[in-house]
């Protein structure tokens, strides 16, 4: 395995920095108690006005009168550091963000997808770069040297463990990573590198500094096995916008929405998923609406979500005013492509039929298409039922007498005084065991108009017709 | 001269035709399942990628027997047929007789005021085969969408509307209208069609 690290020099800093349209005027994270507010880190800018990180804050108003403050947030950094994990995620399935401050990937399983090291670290680089995060990387057989080669030179990759090891007995005990404050006491002992350390009997370095210590330098060297915790991309979305101000229309509201659902697909696409349910809850000063977004299959293109969205959005009345907006999906099943015939001479702008349906029900409500199938009961009005969704072979009704292509939801009076009889009667009785109990007599009747009806009269009786159905 | 147009054109186009010749037209209809109604329309059928015109008198007079077996070809094909904001039920034993995969058949329920656009989104979408619509409420422009969009979806819009509607001009490739004989029975009279001076005859369903 060869392991790659990306060390993330000033990832609290180039997380504000992105968000920050400006990212070239002086600004410093600020930390520490109130009376006690400390200089966390400091951009170029405010870097080469003389601010450094850790001084005072009284003392950098002194330097530099101008500059932002952005409070210093350790959660904040663990975000952006998991944002980094899900974003290295598309490059290795072995991600860990085990180490704060940086990354460790595997990557020789990618080389065949794409392409040997240096056109990985070109594409790792030139996409951090877009992200705006500051970088070192390196390349090492084992995590551990890959995260102690990344802070000794930008660049370096080692891909043989003889190499490897050369190159390790060189590293200085102080920039090892060693656990804790060791590399320091070992440097004021007098050792300097790792060659010396490792030629110091393992007993005595196990008694003088514990286990810990020995254990880190057979991971270094590949000989002990390194258990990370591996990044695994959640199995939920829920992301949040503030709007910072007050919102009472739909349109104000479509633009935090696309972003939500870009980062929704996003987050599919990099777990192969879709997604079938989803929530958006608009925020209220006190309180929050519920708006249901369900289809009837998983998707996940970005556009028909937005829009499905936005049809079940603007059906919502918004009473008062929103400020923020937060989309959960709990469920991400997975996503089956709809398979379409390469030959298949369609339109271009086909839209398949689950997208047409799903945009369908978006507007009209959700049982707004249904299918119908035969059902196995005599009476008429209960020998079809409707069908929601997808799948399910429809079975063959039962042979029966000629039956009409429209029904009436409910039987309704004949207006016609005197229709002509064409065939029947066809006698039901049935339904006795649910108390619904049916005793009639079915004819075909021809109205004045030429319309052929389905009508019924109680048994025996030819008259008082109740229309039950149009042979149309 | 923009003004001047040559004949060939208009003729290729279809909008100029010779009276009384029957012109050679490519018989590219979809067979309605009827042969005495494909004798009858210029194109053999019903025309392709436009919107049909039913006039009727009432519900329930036929209509359904007349396109059932076109429906049931394009469901067996594994087409998608889309039927808007039904009047009525359609009823599922008599539907599956006719022939009609009911696997394939999509009734969408909607307001007066969203089949329209139900409809349309149907046709233009080019996911069915066919669609049924009743625009109860459709003026010229309405129709003219109705008729762009089943042209750009490439399926068959089949419109059911009153038979008052008949004096209205449509856009619609075809019309019939369903006209009541004391003796004959219902039968079907071609008010427009494409490609031709509409066929003085009328068509008469078989007895249902």
């Amino acid at each position: 395995m060869l392991w790659a690290c990306v060390l993330l020099p000033q990832l609290a800093l180039d997380a504000v920095l992105r968000r920050r349209p400006d990212p070239d005027a002086p600004l410093a994270l600020v930390g520490g108690p109130a009376q006690l507010r400390t200089l966390h880190a400091v951009n170029a800018a405010a870097a080469q006005a003389g601010l450094r990180a850790g001084m005072r804050l009284t003392a950098a108003h002194a330097l530099l009168p101008d500059f932002a403050t952005v409070d210093y947030d350790p959660q904040a950094e663990t975000r952006a550091q998991r944002f980094l994990a899900a974003w290295a995620y598309r490059h290795s399935s072995l991600v860990s963000a085990q180490w704060p401050g940086c990354l460790v990937l595997e990557v020789r399983a990618s080389f065949r997808l794409l392409g040997p090291w240096p056109r990985i670290e070109a594409r790792l680089r030139e996409e951090l770069g877009l992200l705006g995060f500051q970088h070192r990387l390196a390349l090492a057989p084992t995590p551990r040297a890959a995260h102690v080669f990344a802070g000794l030179r930008d660049g370096l990759a080692v891909m043989q463990p003889a190499a490897m090891a050369e190159l390790l007995d060189r590293v200085p005990v102080r920039r090892a990573r060693l656990p804790d404050d060791t590399g320091e006491r070992l440097h004021r002992m007098g050792i300097r590198d790792l060659r010396t350390l490792r030629g110091l009997p393992r007993d005595g370095l196990r008694r003088r500094f514990g286990l810990p210590l020995l254990e880190h330098l057979d991971r270094l060297h590949g000989q002990a096995d390194d258990p990370l915790a591996y990044y695994a991309p959640p199995d939920h979305f829920d992301a949040r916008v503030e709007l910072g101000y007050e919102v009472e229309s739909h349109m104000a509201l479509l633009f935090p929405l696309r972003r939500l659902v870009g980062d929704l697909c996003t987050c599919l696409s990099i777990r192969d998923g879709g997604v079938q349910r989803f929530v958006l809850r608009l925020e209220h000063e006190e309180g929050h609406t519920d708006v249901d977004v369900g289809l009837l299959a998983a998707e996940r293109e970005p556009a028909m979500l937005f829009e499905l969205t936005r049809h079940r959005l603007e059906r919502v009345r918004i009473d008062r005013p929103v400020v923020g907006v937060r989309l959960l999906a709990r469920e991400l099943p997975p996503f089956v492509p709809a398979a379409r015939d390469l030959f298949d001479t369609r339109p271009q702008q086909q839209l398949p039929w689950p997208q047409l349906r799903e945009r369908l029900r978006a507007r009209l409500g959700d049982d707004a298409v249904h299918r119908v199938a035969p059902a196995g009961d005599p009476r008429p009005e209960r020998a079809w039922r409707r069908v929601q969704g997808d799948g399910g072979r429809i079975a063959q009704a039962p042979a029966r007498p000629p039956r009409p292509a429209w029904l009436l939801p409910q039987p309704v009076p004949l207006r016609d005084p005197h229709p002509r009889i064409v065939s029947g009667p066809e006698r039901l009785e049935s339904g006795w065991w649910d108390g619904d109990d049916a005793r009639r007599d079915y004819y075909v009747l021809e109205t004045s108009q030429g319309q052929r009806a389905w009508a019924f009269a109680p048994p025996g009786e030819q008259g008082g017709w109740m229309l039950h159905g149009w042979f149309a | 001269m923009g003004a001047v147009v040559a004949l060939d054109t208009l003729l290729a186009a279809r909008t100029l035709w010779h009276a009384g010749r029957s012109a050679a037209i490519a018989a590219d209809g979809e067979p309605t399942g009827h042969a005495a109604l494909d004798a009858l329309l210029p194109q053999g059928g019903w025309p392709r990628r436009a919107l049909t015109e039913l006039l009727l008198p009432a519900d329930g007079v036929g209509e359904l027997a007349l396109l059932l077996p076109t429906l049931a070809r394009f469901t067996q094909a594994g087409g998608t047929v889309a039927v808007i904001a039904p009047p009525y039920i359609p009823y599922a034993p008599a539907w599956q007789a006719a022939g009609v995969d009911l696997a394939l058949l999509e009734i969408v329920e909607a307001a007066p005021r969203d089949a329209l656009w139900a409809f349309e989104q149907c046709l233009r979408s080019g996911a069915c085969a066919a669609v049924l619509g009743w625009p109860l409420h459709a003026d010229g422009p309405a129709l003219r969408r109705l008729q762009v969009a089943a042209d750009s979806g490439e399926c068959l819009g089949f419109a059911l509307r009153d038979r008052r509607h008949a004096a209205n001009p449509s856009p619609a490739a075809l019309r019939l209208e369903a006209v009541r004989d004391a003796h004959a029975g219902t039968h079907w009279q071609v008010r427009k069609c494409r490609g031709g001076p509409a066929p003085a005859r009328s068509f008469a369903l078989a007895a249902h």
